[in-house]
C-alpha cells in the first residue's frame, strides 16, 4: 500500500481495526456472553451446576430427542437423497433434468410451513387424510400420527434430503466415467461397478451431505416446535425457547438455555470439523471438475414404475403439502370440507389489507430482510476486501469472527444477542426491530462473507495494479476496476441473505416483541393460537413471495452468465 | 528525460533480503533488459520503480526527481510516476472492452473526448487490433489481451514503460514477432524501456542494454548484449545466456592435461597463470572431425546424435564429461560428419571463455 508517509497507522489497518470491530460486537460478544453464563456463577468458574443442569430431566430429554431426531432424518435423508441423486445422473429415468429441478423444489420451501401443512393433514383427530380414512373409509383409528418422533422424522426428511442429493449428484455427475469403464473392461458387471467402485467414491458427498443434515437437524426449531410440542416432544432449540419465553428473566431459565446452547455449539462445532475432514481427505482426485457422460444404468422394466414413484414422491412432499397450504388459507372455518361454498378468499385479503398483525410481520420480514441483506452486503464487501486483499497481521482473527455464526445455530445466535442486548451495556433493544437486525447481521455474515471472498479472489491483485500505473488513484481503482468486477458477488450476497431472511423463524421467534413479528413468527403464533386458517394463508402468502423470489434471483444469476 | 537512478536500495520481504543495496543507472530512452532466473528479485525491483513496494533503504529517482527515499519516507504512488506498464498476467480488465481499457488512462487524465477517441484509436492501430475495439476480453486471444495491455500502457506517452515478462504466454511465433514490435515502438517514440524477463533469447534480442541479476539479487554483469554475451564477467552469466559447456582443465608445467586425465588439452589455452581453469564454450563453437582424417582435436566418442533439421546435435564424451556440440546439418553433409551413437571422433574449440578453479557442473542426460 502506498501512502505518502510511512505510517504505522494507514488505512489498511484502519479498515482491519473497524472490520474486527463490527465482528466482535456482533458475533463474538454474544458468543463469549453465552459460555460466560454458563459457566460462571457468582463470579466464579462452575462446572457443577451445568453437569446438574445437564442431568435435569427436561434438559435431559431435550438433549436426547436432539439426537434421535437428528439422527434418524440423517439416516433416512441420505437414502433419499442418494437413491434419488442416483436415479437421475445414473440412469434413463425419463426427464431426468425435469426432475432434477423438481428435487430441490423442498430446499425453498420453509420446514415449518411444511409441518403446517402436514399437521393439516395427518394430526390424530383433524387431520384431512386420518380424516378421510375415518370418516370415509370407515377405519377405527387415524392410519397415521404425526405427533411422534417418526412423524417429525418423516417431515424433517422430506425438507433435508436435497442436501445430499446435492452433493451426491454432483460427485456422480463430475466423476471420470473412464475409472467405471475400465472395471467394466476387467469383466464387473454395473451392479458389481456400483456396489465396488461407484459408491466408495462418492462416499466422502455422502458423508458430507449427511452430516449437513445432521447440522441442520439438530439446530432445527420450526418442524419440532409445529409438530412435537403438542406431545411433549421438544429438542434443543424448542427447549431454549420454551426456557426463554416462560422465563420473563429469570437466571435459572437463562442459565439451562445457555447450558442448552453451549451443548449445540459444541456439537455443531464437532459436526463441521467432521464434514471438513471427511471432504478434505475424501475427495479423490479421480473426481474432476469437468462434466463428463457417465454410464447409464437401464432401467428396463422398472423404468415407468420408478418414474411414476418419483412423481408420486414430488406430488407427496411438495404438490400436496403446497395445496393444503392454500386450500386451508381460503377455508372460511378451519375443519370444513374443501368445497366451493366453504372457500373464499376473504382470508387473504384480511391478512393482507386488514389486518395490523398480518401487515406488520409481512412489512417486518420484507424490510429486516432488505435492511440486514442491505447491511450484510457492504459490511462483507469491506471485511471480504481485508481478508483477501490486505496485508495487515492478524486477519485470522476477522476469517474465524466472521465465519463462526455459520456454525452457531440461528437459536444460539438469538440467545446472545438478548444476553448482549437486554440492558446489561446500557443499551436495551430487546422487543425492538434493532434486536432482531442485530441478530440477523450476525447469522448471516459468513454468507455474505464467503460469496465476497470468491468474487474478490478472482480480482487479480494486478488489475488494480494496471489501474494504478496508469494513474488512477486507489479511490479511482476501487471505483472503476474492483467494485464492477465485485459486484456480482455483492448481488448473489443480498439475496443469499434477503431470501432466508424472508422466512425466518427460529431467530425471530426468539427476539419478537408485540410488533416486531416476522412472516415466520406470525405464521406460527396463529397456528399456537388456533387460528389456523389464517395461519395457512398467510403461509401461502409466504410461499408466494419466496418463490417469486427465487424465480427472480435464478433470472439474474442466469442473464448474468449469458452476457 | 526520464533515466533512473537506483541507489543503494535494499529490500527484505518477512526477514528474508530480496535485493541489497543495489545500484543501478539506466540512461533515458534506451532499451534495458533485467535477465535473471525466476524468483531472483527482478520482478521486485521493477515494483519498487513503479512503486508498488518501498525500499528498506536506499533512493529511487526517475528523470532526476525522488520518487522514493527511504531515509526521508518519501514515496511517490504509482499514479504520479507518470509511467507505463505491462504486467506478466496481461491485467487487462475483464468488465471493460478493448476501447475502454486503452482510453483508461486518458480518461483518468482529462483528455477531451475527441482526442481522447483519436489517440485510444491510434494506440489500437499501433499494436494492430484495428476493428477490435468493441470486443471484451473474454473474446480476445492471449496474444490480442497482451497487445492491449501494451496499447494501454503506451497510449498517454509515458516517459518510461516498464515490462514485465509480456511475452511469457505467447506462443513463439507472436512472440518473435511482438519482441520486433516492440522494439520498434521504442525507436519511434524514443521512451525508456525497463524490460524484466527470464529469457535471454529475449533479452538479448530487444535491449540497448542487459543486466544480469542472480538468484540472490545480485547484478553480475551490465552491458551491451554482444558484450554480455561473447564476454562473460562470471560463469553464472556464461551459463545463463545459452546452453553451456565446461571442460576441467589443469596445467602442470607447460602441458595442459583434462581434467584429472592424462589426455592432452588442444585448443585456445589460458591466459593467465594457475594451475586449474574451467574451459566454457557454446555448442556452436565446437567443431568436429572424423577420427580417421588426422585432424588435431581431442578425442572424444558419440553419446547420442539428433538430427533437428537445420542442424545436428550431438552429445559427446571427451575423457568423461559430456559436452554438447551443435553443427549446420549442410556442413554435416557436405563433409561427413552425420556421426552415429558410438563412433569417436575429434573436437576443436573456436573460442573458449577461461573460468579459474573448478566449476562443478551437473551431469548431462
Amino acid at each position: 500500500m502506498s501512502t505518502k508517509t510511512e505510517s504505522r497507522f494507514g488505512t489498511p489497518e484502519l479498515l482491519f481495526g473497524l472490520s474486527v470491530a463490527v465482528l466482535v460486537i456482533v458475533v463474538a460478544v454474544p458468543m463469549l456472553l453465552i459460555f460466560f453464563n454458563a459457566f460462571w456463577v457468582d463470579g466464579h468458574f462452575n462446572v457443577t451446576d451445568v453437569v446438574k443442569v445437564l442431568r435435569h430431566p427436561e434438559t435431559y430429554m431435550a438433549l436426547w430427542n436432539s439426537l434421535v431426531l437428528s439422527v434418524g432424518v440423517t439416516i433416512t435423508g441420505t437414502i433419499v437423497g442418494t437413491f434419488f441423486a442416483w436415479l437421475v445422473t445414473r440412469t434413463d429415468l425419463p426427464f431426468k433434468k425435469t426432475m432434477k429441478l423438481l428435487f430441490l423444489v423442498p430446499f425453498m420451501l420453509p420446514a415449518f410451513i411444511g409441518a403446517l401443512a402436514w399437521k393439516m393433514l395427518l394430526s390424530p383427530r383433524a387431520g384431512y387424510i386420518n380424516r378421510f380414512f375415518m370418516d370415509v373409509l370407515g377405519f377405527d383409528n387415524p392410519i397415521f400420527d404425526i405427533y411422534t418422533y417418526a412423524g417429525i422424522i418423516l417431515v424433517e426428511t422430506m425438507y433435508l434430503f436435497p442436501f445430499v442429493f446435492i452433493q451426491v449428484s454432483g460427485a456422480l455427475e463430475r466423476m471420470d466415467p473412464t475409472l467405471e469403464e475400465s472395471a467394466r473392461i476387467s469383466g464387473a458387471d454395473l451392479f458389481t461397478i456400483t456396489r465396488k467402485i461407484t459408491i466408495p467414491l462418492v462416499l466422502p458427498s455422502i458423508l458430507s451431505g449427511a452430516l449437513l443434515i445432521m447440522l441442520y437437524s439438530m439446530a432445527h426449531f420450526g418442524t419440532v416446535a409445529v409438530l412435537g410440542i403438542e406431545t411433549g416432544i421438544y429438542n434443543i432449540p424448542t427447549l431454549i425457547y420454551e426456557k426463554i419465553h416462560q422465563s420473563a428473566g429469570s437466571f435459572a431459565s437463562i442459565r439451562t438455555a445457555t447450558v442448552l446452547a453451549t451443548v449445540l455449539v459444541i456439537t455443531a462445532a464437532i459436526i463441521l470439523w467432521l464434514q471438513n475432514r471427511v471432504l478434505s481427505k475424501g475427495r479423490y482426485q479421480i473426481i474432476a471438475g469437468k462434466s463428463f457422460r457417465p454410464a447409464e444404468l437401464k432401467l428396463r422394466g422398472l423404468r415407468v414404475p420408478l418414474f411414476i414413484f418419483c412423481l408420486a414422491y414430488i406430488g407427496f412432499t411438495i404438490v400436496l403439502p403446497t395445496a393444503t397450504i392454500f386450500m386451508v388459507g381460503g377455508l372460511k372455518t378451519y375443519g370444513l370440507p374443501f368445497v366451493s361454498e366453504n372457500l373464499t378468499f376473504a382470508n387473504y385479503n384480511h391478512i393482507l389489507f386488514e389486518w395490523d398483525l398480518t401487515r406488520d410481520a409481512i412489512w417486518n420480514s420484507i424490510s429486516l430482510g432488505l435492511s440486514s441483506a442491505l447491511i450484510t452486503m457492504f459490511a462483507g464487501v469491506i471485511i471480504s476486501y481485508v481478508i483477501v486483499k490486505m496485508k495487515v497481521r492478524g486477519k485470522g482473527i476477522l476469517e474465524f469472527l466472521g465465519m463462526l455464526p455459520f456454525s452457531v445455530p440461528g437459536s444460539v445466535i438469538a440467545l446472545g444477542v438478548i444476553l448482549a442486548w437486554s440492558g446489561k451495556f446500557g443499551i436495551n433493544i430487546y422487543n425492538t426491530v434493532w434486536i432482531i437486525l442485530l441478530a440477523y447481521i450476525a447469522r448471516y455474515m459468513a454468507f455474505s462473507l464467503k460469496a465476497n471472498s470468491a468474487a474478490l479472489e478472482q480480482v487479480h491483485d494486478s488489475l488494480v495494479e494496471a489501474a494504478r500505473a496508469s494513474g488512477a488513484t486507489m479511490g479511482q481503482a476501487l471505483r472503476d476496476i474492483v467494485v464492477p468486477l465485485v459486484r456480482p458477488g455483492m448481488i448473489a450476497a443480498f439475496f443469499l441473505i434477503f431470501l432466508p431472511a424472508l422466512r425466518e423463524l427460529t431467530v425471530s421467534v426468539l427476539l419478537y416483541g408485540p410488533t416486531t413479528r416476522t412472516i415466520g413468527v406470525a405464521i406460527y403464533t396463529l397456528n399456537e393460537d388456533g387460528e389456523t386458517v389464517y395461519s395457512a394463508a398467510l403461509a401461502g402468502i409466504a410461499l408466494i413471495i419466496i418463490v417469486l423470489g427465487e424465480l427472480l434471483i435464478k433470472r439474474l444469476v442466469t442473464s448474468k452468465n449469458n452476457s | 528525460m526520464a533515466n533512473i537512478q537506483i541507489k543503494g536500495v535494499s529490500k527484505q520481504y518477512a526477514g528474508r533480503s530480496i535485493l541489497a543495496d543495489l545500484s543501478l543507472d539506466i540512461n533515458d530512452g534506451e532499451c534495458f533488459t533485467l535477465l535473471g532466473p525466476s524468483g531472483c528479485g527482478k520482478t521486485v525491483l521493477m515494483r519498487l520503480i513503479a512503486g508498488f513496494e518501498t525500499p528498506d533503504s536506499g533512493t529511487i529517482s526517475i528523470g532526476g526527481e525522488f520518487v522514493a527515499n527511504a531515509a526521508t519516507g518519501q514515496m511517490v504512488p504509482p499514479d504520479k510516476r507518470g509511467l507505463g506498464m505491462v504486467f506478466q498476467d496481461y491485467a487487462v480488465w475483464p468488465h471493460m472492452s478493448v476501447f475502454d481499457n486503452v482510453a483508461y488512462p486518458l480518461k483518468l487524465a482529462g483528455t477531451e473526448a475527441v482526442s481522447l477517441r483519436e489517440r485510444t484509436m491510434r494506440a489500437v492501430g499501433l499494436v494492430g487490433l484495428d476493428g477490435l475495439e468493441q470486443r471484451l476480453p473474454s473474446q480476445l486471444s492471449g496474444g490480442q489481451q497482451q497487445r492491449v495491455a501494451l496499447a494501454r500502457a503506451l497510449v498517454s506517452e509515458p516517459r518510461l514503460l516498464l515490462l514485465d515478462e509480456p511475452l511469457n504466454n505467447l506462443d513463439a511465433n507472436l512472440r518473435e514477432e511482438m519482441r520486433f514490435e516492440i522494439k520498434a515502438l521504442q525507436k519511434k517514440l524514443g521512451i525508456t524501456i525497463l524490460y524484466v524477463t527470464h529469457d535471454q533469447e529475449i533479452a538479448l534480442a530487444i535491449a540497448d542494454r542487459v543486466a544480469v541479476m542472480d538468484e540472490r539479487g545480485i547484478l553480475r554483469q551490465i552491458g551491451a548484449p554482444e558484450e554480455v554475451y561473447e564476454h562473460p564477467a562470471d560463469d553464472f552469466v556464461f551459463r545463463f545466456l545459452g546452453i553451456a559447456n565446461f571442460l576441467p582443465v589443469r596445467r602442470e608445467g607447460r602441458d595442459l592435461f583434462i581434467g584429472g586425465s592424462s589426455t592432452a588439452w588442444v585448443g585456445p589455452t589460458p591466459d593467465k597463470a594457475g594451475g586449474k581453469f574451467t574451459a566454457g564454450f557454446r555448442p556452436s563453437d565446437v567443431m568436429l572431425a572424423r577420427d580417421s582424417s588426422g585432424h588435431p582435436g581431442l578425442p572424444g566418442i558419440i553419446r547420442r546424435a539428433s538430427f533437428l533439421g537445420a542442424q545436428v546435435d550431438y552429445l559427446i564424451d571427451i575423457a568423461g564429461t559430456l559436452v554438447r556440440a551443435a553443427l549446420p546439418s549442410h556442413e554435416c553433409l557436405d563433409r561427413d560428419l552425420l556421426f552415429v551413437e558410438g563412433d569417436n571422433c575429434r573436437v576443436g574449440l573456436a573460442t573458449v571463455q577461461w573460468f579459474e578453479g573448478d566449476i562443478i557442473v551437473g551431469e548431462r542426460v
